[in-house]
């Protein structure tokens, strides 16, 4: 029979019984609900083994990609080694290489991991800092690039930022968690129209997952919105520029809430701006980055506008001081 | 077979729950149960409900419909709220191409919920 590990724990599978059923029979809580693959409460990840297919019914062919599945579902043929986290809890040790500005309140932070530190484009960290504070980063960086690479708000009075602006942090060593996450860029869709918007450090998984598809010479038209306050709170705009230049299929719209003097930038709220530009968006697949409550907003309006909820990967920023 | 299997099984639910979450959200008489809601839970809750009326493999009780649906009875959910759901359920239907007997057939299975979900 096969057999499941989890926590360090071996759990030993009855003929035909699912792992939800197994691992609450051993006492292992796993959340669930519904107990027939929809609500999707009991999703585990498998670190080792292969999931059977019908757990992953249903699931985002991201998620499938990195092996979660449902734990209500799965009969398992094969020994399985599941986190209950959902993310891999590898640490690994990094330093700090170099710490510049983005834009005035906005770091672009590199770090080199002392391992391997295999991550997806537009994915997030745990940066953990040696006394244990610690705040989730998204990835601006692609996994050939020779550094991580993190663009860090200055939060004001924010405990991380206002160490990684001072100038003991660059030389630091760190811990990384994770990664975490399934804003990423999805290969198997060459044609599919893809819309990239994000809010102030938003742009950083989007920066990711946009080299990916170009590297991926992905067909579909691709847009990408950044969006911020005034126009100088916008920032890598000369290279997104270049980029769009190049690439005929890609475009890129600037926004800002609010500007003092003429500007290329468009000026409005983002949502509206966006929704006037693009009417529908039924088939097309969208990541919205950033700021939490904007994110919440533009997934509702973007649903309604005819994208499907499964294909809307929403990367809900939450700051901290 | 049952009209889960004839509108084609799982990959069917998936598009109808798009459909229908959609008109939940937009219809003003029902939309202020779903504010503050997270959308992917929510999504899969209608799935979850979508397969069960339409006669998928679903493990439904009486009693977890009782538990979700208690505090919005304390918030004022009445027979009015579970019509507009029936309305919208046979819509969305519709649009995926169910005839007339079909859909009287899944407001029958939903209405037996009736006093499930409003905790009578």
């Amino acid at each position: 029979m096969p057999r499941l590990f989890c926590d360090g724990r071996e759990i030993e599978l009855r003929a035909g019984q699912r792992v939800l059923d197994a691992l609450s029979d051993a006492g292992v809580v796993v959340p669930s609900s519904c107990r027939v693959g929809a609500c999707q409460s009991c999703l585990v990840q498998a670190t080792r083994g292969r999931p059977p297919a019908e757990s992953q019914v249903g699931l985002k062919a991201s998620l499938q990609a990195q092996a979660y599945f449902l734990a209500c579902q799965a009969t398992p043929t094969e020994d399985l080694e599941i986190s209950l986290a959902g993310a891999a809890a590898l640490e690994v040790r990094a330093s700090i290489r170099s710490v510049d500005r983005l834009a005035a309140d906005v770091l672009r932070v590199t770090l080199e991991p002392m391992q391997p530190f295999p991550y997806r484009a537009g994915q997030f960290l745990t940066l953990l800092r040696e006394d244990g504070l610690a705040r989730a980063y998204s990835l601006a960086s692609l996994p050939t690039d020779k550094h991580l690479e993190l663009h860090v708000r200055v939060v004001p009075q924010g405990k991380m930022s206002a160490w990684l602006e001072s100038a003991s942090a660059v030389g630091s060593s760190v811990r990384l968690r994770g990664p975490s996450g399934d804003c990423c860029y999805l290969p198997g869709y060459p044609t599919q129209s893809l819309v990239l918007v994000g809010v102030g450090t938003g742009l950083a998984p989007l920066w990711g997952i946009l080299r990916e598809a170009l590297a991926a010479n992905h067909q579909g038209g691709i847009e990408l919105w950044h969006g911020g306050r005034t126009p100088e709170s916008l920032y890598l705009s000369d290279e997104l520029m270049a980029l769009a230049t190049a690439h005929r299929n890609f475009s890129y719209r600037a926004c800002a809430l609010e500007s003092r003097g003429p500007s290329e930038v468009t000026v409005g709220h983002l949502d509206q701006l966006l929704l006037e530009a693009i009417p529908s968006f039924a088939g097309r697949r969208v990541y919205l980055c950033g700021d939490a409550g904007l994110v919440q907003l533009l997934k509702r309006k973007v649903f309604l506008a005819g994208a499907s909820l499964q294909e809307i990967h929403a990367d809900p920023f939450v700051s901290s001081k | 077979m049952s009209i889960y299997d004839e509108l084609g099984g799982a990959a069917a639910i998936d598009a109808a729950v798009d459909i229908f979450y959609r008109k939940m959200l937009i219809d003003e008489r029902v939309a202020s149960y779903f504010e503050a809601v997270d959308m992917e839970r929510q999504r899969g809750k209608q799935k979850a409900f979508l397969t069960m009326v339409l006669g998928g493999p679903n493990l439904y009780t009486g009693k977890d419909m009782r538990h979700a649906h208690a505090h919005l009875v304390q918030r004022g959910l009445n027979d009015s709220h579970v019509d507009v759901v029936i309305e919208h359920l046979g819509s969305t239907l519709r649009e995926l191409g169910a005839n007339e007997q079909q859909i009287a057939a899944v407001a029958a299975v939903a209405n037996s919920a009736r006093d499930d979900v409003l905790n009578r």
